[in-house]
């Protein structure tokens, strides 16, 4: 190893951190404020969920990084180098094989298990934030369980798009009390939130924590007569022919040409290597992208 | 019949100096009642005191709740309080911006109230919204548009709509036409009139314009420096002023 202190982060903060994620487990969806470090990175590449890792990993562990589903990504690369020389603990690009998945805006295609924790990065845990920019009065909001105010935003939304626009970061209710920000996920990914595995939030510039246990109830806002879905491009994958996977479109020239491949790339891979091949994909070599 | 409204020595300090002091007067169900007075003579603070707003230091808000009679508001759980405030309650500001979120288009803003309390029917809480710009006359075909792309009197007007969209039984006004020139006002007390009638409002309305409160009002409280030197029916009040300074201010008002 190294000069680093495990994991970079010194025992005491790893045990404030913890601390925090425990008092999050136990409050699904709340957002726990904790001292949060300055991280040899700028804030917004992932701070939040850095510190969380750091405080989740032990020597035994295998850490995955994705970044929008992909492993190989300028942020996922560097945030597993990070821990590589940090912690020295073993990496892995494949979903199955990790104990400890730091990701951006994905949850990997493949189910987690009981034995895995998520890890999330959040630009901005406050669901509330864009409608009402005090902090002192969302607060109160969530204390007092009043979100009115977060169905306005989707009744705006079907009033200018004739549906609910809103994509990514759609919000939930945890359990029934909670209104939570599941950070930028695709809404496609809403109804993996009820997983076996525990996730954690971490947001390193805001200094919030917030967590879902295992199995927690997450339910995406809606109204009676426009119901929450889970949208994707209607396509299949380029690659490996998956149709139910969620898709990146990637521009190929400047004549329109364009493939859809899925986001979650070892979900793809393992797909090509047991045999699957899509409309624009050739067939799987060991070691070839 | 129980008074929907009745407060009990009312009183308010900012430090050592008095924002008003010893103020008690019942509110009967669709009354009216006018609070007037020069600036600084502690209207405002009277009016944010009575609505939960700011916390008096001594008296009691006892409000005649739907559920469980008359309650002192001021002894309620926040909750309980905050809750009152989007049914029951309703507060129209001097300025439409202070009361509408200027980001949210009209229809969104006359929604949020319903959707505050458990509204999940898209196609119901438009409708509700479009029946009550109508009511405010404002055109169905503005619902989409923000408070931004609307007049100072419309934003007054969807203001209106806004606060009374979820049936409330007492509404207080802050100056409600305060900004407005005088043929706008006249609509808008027309309209005002008009629902108050039609809902059985009940209204505390504050303003330093005599002519609303003898349109609106049925009965006037008259302050002056932090107390209320003069109560009574508004005509009674505005016709044979007793008190040295109603006097002064019924005197005052230009005629044209």
């Amino acid at each position: 190893m190294s000069d680093y202190n495990f994991a970079y982060l010194d025992e005491q903060t790893k045990r404030m951190i913890r601390r925090a994620i425990l008092k999050a487990l136990a409050i699904p969806g709340y957002q726990v404020p904790f001292a949060s470090r300055e991280m040899p990175m700028p804030y917004g590449w992932g701070t939040g969920g850095v510190q969380v890792s750091a405080a989740c990993l032990t020597p035994g562990d295998t850490f995955k990084v994705i970044d929008q589903g992909a492993d190989d990504t300028t942020n996922a690369v560097s945030i597993r180098k990070f821990f590589e020389k940090t912690a020295g603990v073993a990496t892995t690009e494949e979903t199955a094989r990790a104990s400890i998945i730091q990701t951006r805006h994905r949850i990997p295609e493949e189910p987690l298990t009981e034995d895995q924790i998520l890890v999330y990065q959040v630009p901005i845990p406050e669901p509330l934030r864009f409608l009402e920019p005090s902090e002192v009065e969302t607060r109160k909001m969530h204390s007092l369980e009043e979100y009115g105010l977060m169905h306005v935003k989707l009744y705006e939304d079907i009033s200018q798009h004739g549906a609910i626009a809103t994509a990514y970061a759609y919000p939930v209710k945890v359990e029934g009390r909670y209104v939570m920000d599941p950070s930028p996920i695709p809404k496609f990914d809403n109804p993996k939130l009820r997983m076996a595995a525990i996730q954690l939030f971490g947001a390193g510039r805001e200094q919030r924590i917030y967590a879902l246990p295992p199995y927690c109830e997450v339910v995406s806002l809606d109204f009676e007569d426009h119901p929450f879905e889970a949208t994707r491009a209607d396509h299949d994958c380029d690659l490996c022919g998956a149709s139910d996977s969620y898709l990146d479109e990637v521009i190929m020239d400047d004549a329109g040409g364009r493939m859809f491949v899925c986001s979650d790339t070892d979900y793809c891979r393992s797909r090509r290597a047991a045999g699957h091949v899509g409309a624009q994909g050739a067939p799987y070599e060991e070691g070839r992208p | 019949m129980t008074a929907l409204l009745q407060v009990r020595d009312l009183a308010r300090f900012y430090g050592a100096r008095r924002g008003c002091e010893g103020v008690s007067f019942d509110l009967w169900p669709g009354e009216v009642m006018g609070i007037v007075g020069e600036s600084g003579s502690g209207k405002s603070t009277l009016l944010s005191c009575l609505a939960g707003q700011m916390a008096p230091d001594r008296g009691e808000v006892i409000f005649d709740t739907r559920g469980d009679g008359p309650r002192d508001t001021l002894k309620m759980s926040e909750p309980e309080r905050r809750m009152l405030m989007r049914t029951d309650w309703a507060f129209v500001h001097q300025h439409a911006r202070d009361g509408l979120r200027m980001g949210v288009s009209a229809g969104g803003n006359v929604g949020e109230r319903l959707m505050a309390v458990g509204a999940r029917r898209y196609g119901d809480i438009r409708n509700r919204a479009i029946d009550w710009l109508g009511r405010v006359e404002i055109a169905a075909d503005r619902v989409d548009d923000r408070p931004g792309a609307f007049s100072g009197g419309m934003q007054q007007r969807l203001q209106i709509a806004r606060n009374l969209v979820t049936g409330p039984r007492l509404v207080f006004m802050d100056e409600p036409t305060g900004g407005l020139d005088v043929s706008v006002q006249a609509r808008l007390l027309d309209l005002l009139r008009g629902l108050v009638r039609e809902m059985g409002l009940s209204a505390i309305i504050v303003t330093h314009d005599l002519a609303v409160v003898r349109l609106l009002a049925d009965r006037l409280m008259v302050m002056k420096d932090g107390r209320v030197v003069e109560a009574g029916l508004t005509d009674q009040v505005l016709d044979d002023p007793q008190h040295g300074y109603t006097q002064l201010l019924v005197s005052s008002v230009l005629q044209v």
